[in-house]
This record gives C-alpha cells, sequence and structure tokens, in this order.
C-alpha cells in the first residue's frame, strides 16, 4: 500500500474489563451518550468508506466490465462479462498470463528475500545496540535515516549510485577494486533484480530495526543475568531469551513488511524511471503499466483484485500457523 | 553482565558494516550535490573537483521545483492536520467507549493499510474523473483530490497510534473532570490531549510524512500545475543528460526537513509502537 508504517492487529486489544472508566461507560446513560462514540467516530469512517471501501467494491465490479479505452469516458456503456477478464488475465497459456504468472514469482522472490535481510540486518542492529555505550544514540539515528527519507529521494540516489558509467557501485567494484573488466549495467538485465533487492533492503531495515529496538525495551535485563549465571553464552541467550521474547513483535512485523514488498511500486518506478526491466517487473508495476498502456481497466481491476485475494490467503493461513503453534506452546 | 571480547568484537564488525551500508549513500548525496556539472557526468568522484553551492541555486530554474514544493507543502500539511483532527476523535471513542462495532472498526480500519495500492488505484482515478466530468467538482489532478487521497492513508496508523497513548493516561483523570461536571468534549479537549501532546505531534510528523513520501497516487493524480515533489524529482533527467548534481541538491533539500522531524520525534515513534504492537 502506498502508506508507509505498521498497522498490527488492533483488534486483540481486548478491553480491561475491571477498570472503572470502562464500567462507567457502559452503563447506559439515555440514547445521546451512546450515540457519543460514534458521532466521533463519523468522519473517519466516511472518509475510510469514500477513498477505501467504496473503491475496492467498484474495483471489484469494473473487474466483471469489458472497461476498455472505448468505455473508459463514460463507463456505464461498458458491457458486463462477468469472469471473462479474469480467464483472459489469468489464462497461462496466453502472452499475458504468462508475463503475470512470471511477475509474480519475481515479486514472491524479491519479498521473501527482502523481508528476510531487512529482519537479519534490524535484529543485528538491535541486538547490538541493547547495550548503552558512547555514541549509541547516534547510530540509532543514523540507522532510521533511511526509513525517514522520502522514499523516491532515498531511490533516486541510489539510482546514481547504480549508474553505469558515472555510478559509484562500478567505479569501486572495476576502477578501485578491478574485480571486473567490463562495467555491468545494474539498472537493465539481471543485475536489476539484486540492484532492487538492494534497494528496497536499505530503505525497509530500519522500520525492522525500529520494531525490534522498541520489542527489546520490553525485556527485563534480569533475564539475561539469569541466563548468563546459568553460563548462556551470546548465541544461547539470543536463541533462549530475546527471540522468545520478541516473537510477538516478529509475528506482526514480517508479515507486515511482506505485505508492503509485495505491493511495492515506489521502489521500482523510481529506481527504473517509470518503468520496470522484465527481471524486475514487481506486480503493481506490472498492473499499472498494463492498465494505463492500454487504458484496459477491466483486466487492471481483475488482476487487482486477484492479487488481493493471494494476500488475504497468505495473511490468513499466516494467522492461523503461527496462532496454533502459540497454542501448542501454551 | 560482562561483555566477553568476542562479544566486543561482533558488536564493532556488525555495527562498521551497518554503517558502511546507511552511511554511503547519504555521502553520496551530500558530496554529489556540492559538485560541478562535469563531475557527475564524466566518471564518479568521491570529493569534488571543485566545491560548489551552484546545483543549489540551478536547481530552481531547471524544473519548476518552487512549485513542487509549494505543492507538496501545501498537500502533506493539510492531509496531516486533518488526519490528525479526524484521528483524535475517533481514538477518543476507541479509547475511552464500548460501543457495539468497536472491534470491526479496527480491524477494518487497519486492514485496508495492508491492502495493495494499485487496487484503489484504478476505481479512485475513474471516481474521480467522472465525478469531475458529473458535478464539476474538480477531484482529478487537483490539490484537494491528492489531501482527500492522503488523509485517509496516515489515518489508520495515526488512529492506531493515538489510541495506545490515550490508553496510558490514567482514567482517574477522565473521572474527576467528570466529577467537576466536565462533558465528554471537555474532558477530550482539556484533559487527554494536553497529556498526549508528544503523541499527537508525532503522528502529525507521520502524517505529513506519509503524504510527502507518496508516489504512486502522485504520479496518476496530478498534472503539470498540481504535480508534487514526488513526481517533478524525476524531471531533472532529460533525454540526453541527468543533472546529478541537482538531483542530489533537490533530494537533499527535500529530505532535511522530514528526517530531521523524524529524528526528533524517534523516541515518540517507538513509544507509539511499544504501546501498541508489543502489548
Amino acid at each position: 500500500m502506498a502508506t508507509s508504517t505498521t498497522a498490527p492487529d488492533a483488534g486483540r486489544r481486548e478491553p480491561r474489563a475491571g477498570s472503572p472508566a470502562r464500567k462507567a461507560a457502559r452503563r447506559p446513560r439515555g440514547p445521546r451518550r451512546s450515540l457519543l462514540p460514534y458521532l466521533l467516530l463519523a468522519p473517519a469512517v466516511v472518509l475510510e468508506l469514500a477513498i477505501h471501501v467504496i473503491p475496492m467494491v467498484v474495483g471489484v465490479w469494473m473487474s466483471l466490465l469489458e472497461l476498455t479505452q472505448f468505455h473508459i469516458r463514460d463507463w456505464s456503456t461498458a458491457p458486463f462479462v462477468g469472469l471473462e477478464n479474469y480467464r483472459a488475465t489469468l489464462d497461462l497459456n496466453s502472452a499475458a498470463g504468462k508475463e503475470l504468472l512470471h511477475s509474480f514469482w519475481v515479486t514472491l522472490v524479491y519479498s521473501l528475500l527482502s523481508v528476510g535481510f531487512a529482519w537479519l540486518l534490524g535484529m543485528a542492529a538491535a541486538v547490538v545496540l541493547q547495550r548503552p555505550f558512547r555514541g549509541r544514540a547516534i547510530l540509532r539515528a543514523l540507522f532510521l535515516t533511511p526509513y525517514a527519507l522520502p522514499v523516491y529521494t532515498a531511490v533516486i540516489t541510489w539510482s546514481f549510485l547504480l549508474q553505469r558509467d558515472t555510478g559509484l557501485v562500478n567505479h569501486v567494484l572495476v576502477d578501485q577494486l578491478g574485480l571486473m573488466n567490463e562495467r555491468p549495467f545494474w539498472l537493465i538485465g539481471d543485475n536489476s533484480f539484486w540492484s532492487l533487492l538492494v534497494v528496497s533492503v536499505w530503505r525497509n531495515w530500519p522500520f525492522a530495526f525500529l520494531c525490534l529496538m522498541a520489542g527489546l525495551q520490553n525485556v527485563p535485563g534480569e533475564m539475561y543475568e539469569a541466563a548468563a549465571i546459568d553460563g548462556a553464552g551470546f548465541w544461547r541467550r539470543l536463541r533462549s531469551v530475546t527471540l522468545p521474547m520478541l516473537r510477538p513483535v516478529n509475528l506482526v512485523l514480517l508479515l507486515v513488511l511482506f505485505l508492503w514488498t509485495f505491493n511495492d511500486f515506489n521502489t521500482p518506478y523510481v529506481l527504473f524511471g517509470g518503468s520496470a526491466p522484465e527481471q524486475a517487473d514487481l506486480i503493481s508495476i506490472h498492473i499499472y503499466r498494463s492498465s494505463f498502456k492500454t487504458w484496459d481497466f477491466g483486466s487492471g481491476s481483475a488482476m487487482s483484485v486477484a492479487l488481493l485475494l493471494f494476500l488475504l490467503v497468505v495473511s490468513a493461513a499466516y494467522l492461523l500457523i503461527t496462532n496454533r503453534r502459540r497454542d501448542d506452546h501454551a | 553482565m560482562r561483555e566477553t571480547a568476542g562479544e566486543r568484537w561482533g558488536r564493532r564488525i556488525v555495527l562498521t558494516l551497518l554503517t558502511l551500508f546507511v552511511t554511503i549513500p547519504l555521502y553520496v548525496m551530500v558530496t554529489s550535490a556540492a559538485k560541478p556539472l562535469q563531475d557527475v557526468q564524466n566518471g564518479f568522484t568521491w570529493w569534488p573537483s571543485r566545491p560548489t553551492l551552484q546545483p543549489f541555486v540551478d536547481m530552481w530554474s531547471t524544473v519548476p521545483l518552487a512549485r513542487y514544493l509549494v505543492n507538496s507543502l501545501v498537500v502533506s500539511s493539510i492531509a496531516a492536520i486533518c488526519s490528525v483532527a479526524v484521528a483524535i476523535f475517533a481514538a477518543f471513542a476507541v479509547s475511552r467507549y464500548r460501543f457495539r462495532g468497536r472491534g470491526v472498526f479496527s480491524v477494518t480500519v487497519l486492514s485496508t493499510q495492508m491492502f495493495p495500492g494499485i487496487l484503489f488505484l484504478l476505481p479512485l482515478f475513474l471516481i474521480y474523473v467522472n465525478l469531475g466530468n458529473a458535478t464539476g467538482v474538480e477531484l482529478y489532478a487537483s490539490r484537494t483530490g491528492l489531501v482527500i487521497t492522503y488523509l485517509t492513508f496516515s489515518l489508520p496508523f495515526s488512529i492506531w497510534m493515538l489510541v495506545g497513548y490515550f490508553d496510558s493516561i490514567p482514567r482517574g483523570l477522565d473521572e474527576a473532570a467528570q466529577v467537576d461536571g466536565a462533558g465528554p468534549l471537555r474532558i477530550l479537549f482539556q484533559v487527554i490531549l494536553p497529556a498526549a501532546v508528544p503523541g499527537v505531534v508525532a503522528v502529525t510528523v507521520y502524517a505529513f510524512m506519509t503524504a510527502w513520501g507518496e508516489v504512486l497516487f502522485a504520479s496518476v493524480m496530478t498534472d503539470e500545475s498540481s504535480r508534487t515533489l514526488a513526481v517533478g524529482l524525476q524531471g531533472y533527467s532529460t533525454q540526453f543528460n541527468v543533472y546529478w548534481n541537482q538531483v542530489m541538491a533537490a533530494s537533499l533539500v527535500v529530505s532535511i526537513p522530514v528526517v530531521a522531524g523524524f529524528l526528533a520525534l524517534q523516541r515518540y515513534f517507538v513509544a507509539g509502537l511499544t504501546a501498541g504492537a508489543v502489548k
């Protein structure tokens, strides 16, 4: 999604039934009282409906129409074609279907690798910055900077670094270290996938770091003391104290990062200047380009809805599996 | 608990590698902004051959940067202020009242933030265009349309973070005010908000950053007159030339305010995350 911060499960936050304010709020006090929370929520609900819920419903409806360039100016004339758009775009024997499938695999590998590396770096930084030392605050601020930068300035800077003739990367690899004889292209061809991955990790790992740092603040120092007295070394403490204590944070963090990178549009769009090479053709870019190139919004919507369904299934499966495991441990 | 020699060296190596990884692009951004054009056209140099501030002057005339900057400032500020105002009321309701639909509201609002942006883009584009044709309300290619779109992008996380803050303010304060005869709105404005100022400021900065950095909708929903920085900065590459020194100078200028704001308030973001996610 276009926004850029976490949104873990607030529904889990159950009321503390015992507190006196809750009791007071629950006590019926006439109709005015019970209407108040709804009035307070009304602006947020109206906005969410207008910008998220209604467009989503419209999107599903659009995916059932033959909404090509001939009907886009007045979409009430677009004929209803049922699941035809889905059949056409998801037909894996057609050229469009093959491209979509390719884009799907690229996106999946990209997301898994990006989340994995972002988590590893965030974890490493959070653990080594857990103990206070001189300069810790400066390093923490420095590490958060890539995430605080507007995404386009971060990615534009990387695209400068990755230029074939004027970039830092080739200057170091070819001119200074002499590792290669030819100056490779980083933004087209096979290398473009790895470039995209590095840029996305650079940009996202500070978010993992921020969340894990917040999580580590809740681990009582005595637990480490106790583990140390029992003779646990660094890795043992990491495995038996840190990771179990961070489990709730990690559950949410990994899912959120995965959904973001899977839906990532900004990084490839800015890095490759509006398009993406085949090797780095992420799904959002793929849908965007095929929609605005042909002005076939019907099949664009069908692909978007299919993408949403896939992500819903993955998220539901993830939550089910992780919840079951938690029950097993209990 | 003492740190072993191995741990100390491990820490130093990890910190050095991470610092290099983070700093090199930042270093290139800063130094390249002070390079004359030939330094960024013929091979890479670690240091400007002749440090100059000329790119910071030229960047305003190569593209209409001032207009993009004003557009981004207007859109992001209004979106941030509106988003926080709406979020304050919603968070107050969720934090202080039990009501039917409370759980559904929280889950729905938060889950929309996880959905692919491309899913909303095509319908919203058509809705804005058709609404403009039908009623004359110009949302497509206007700053108003962007404000409305962006304010909902930051809304879910703003509500969620503010609920965390409001929950941490003791309910005893509410009750004391209630005994004094204060109504719900007076409790919100005179008791809760003053105690939650850091949270409100952090959420405002977050909402501003969200709008300031948005690319996807900006690339479709704007025209030349309403273009924001997110799209406008790509204008420095012409068919023949990329003014990398000016791009880096402009990037630096538009990054500094949000980076400074984020870093100044980082501990409140951590507190907000801790209040919500870790519980």
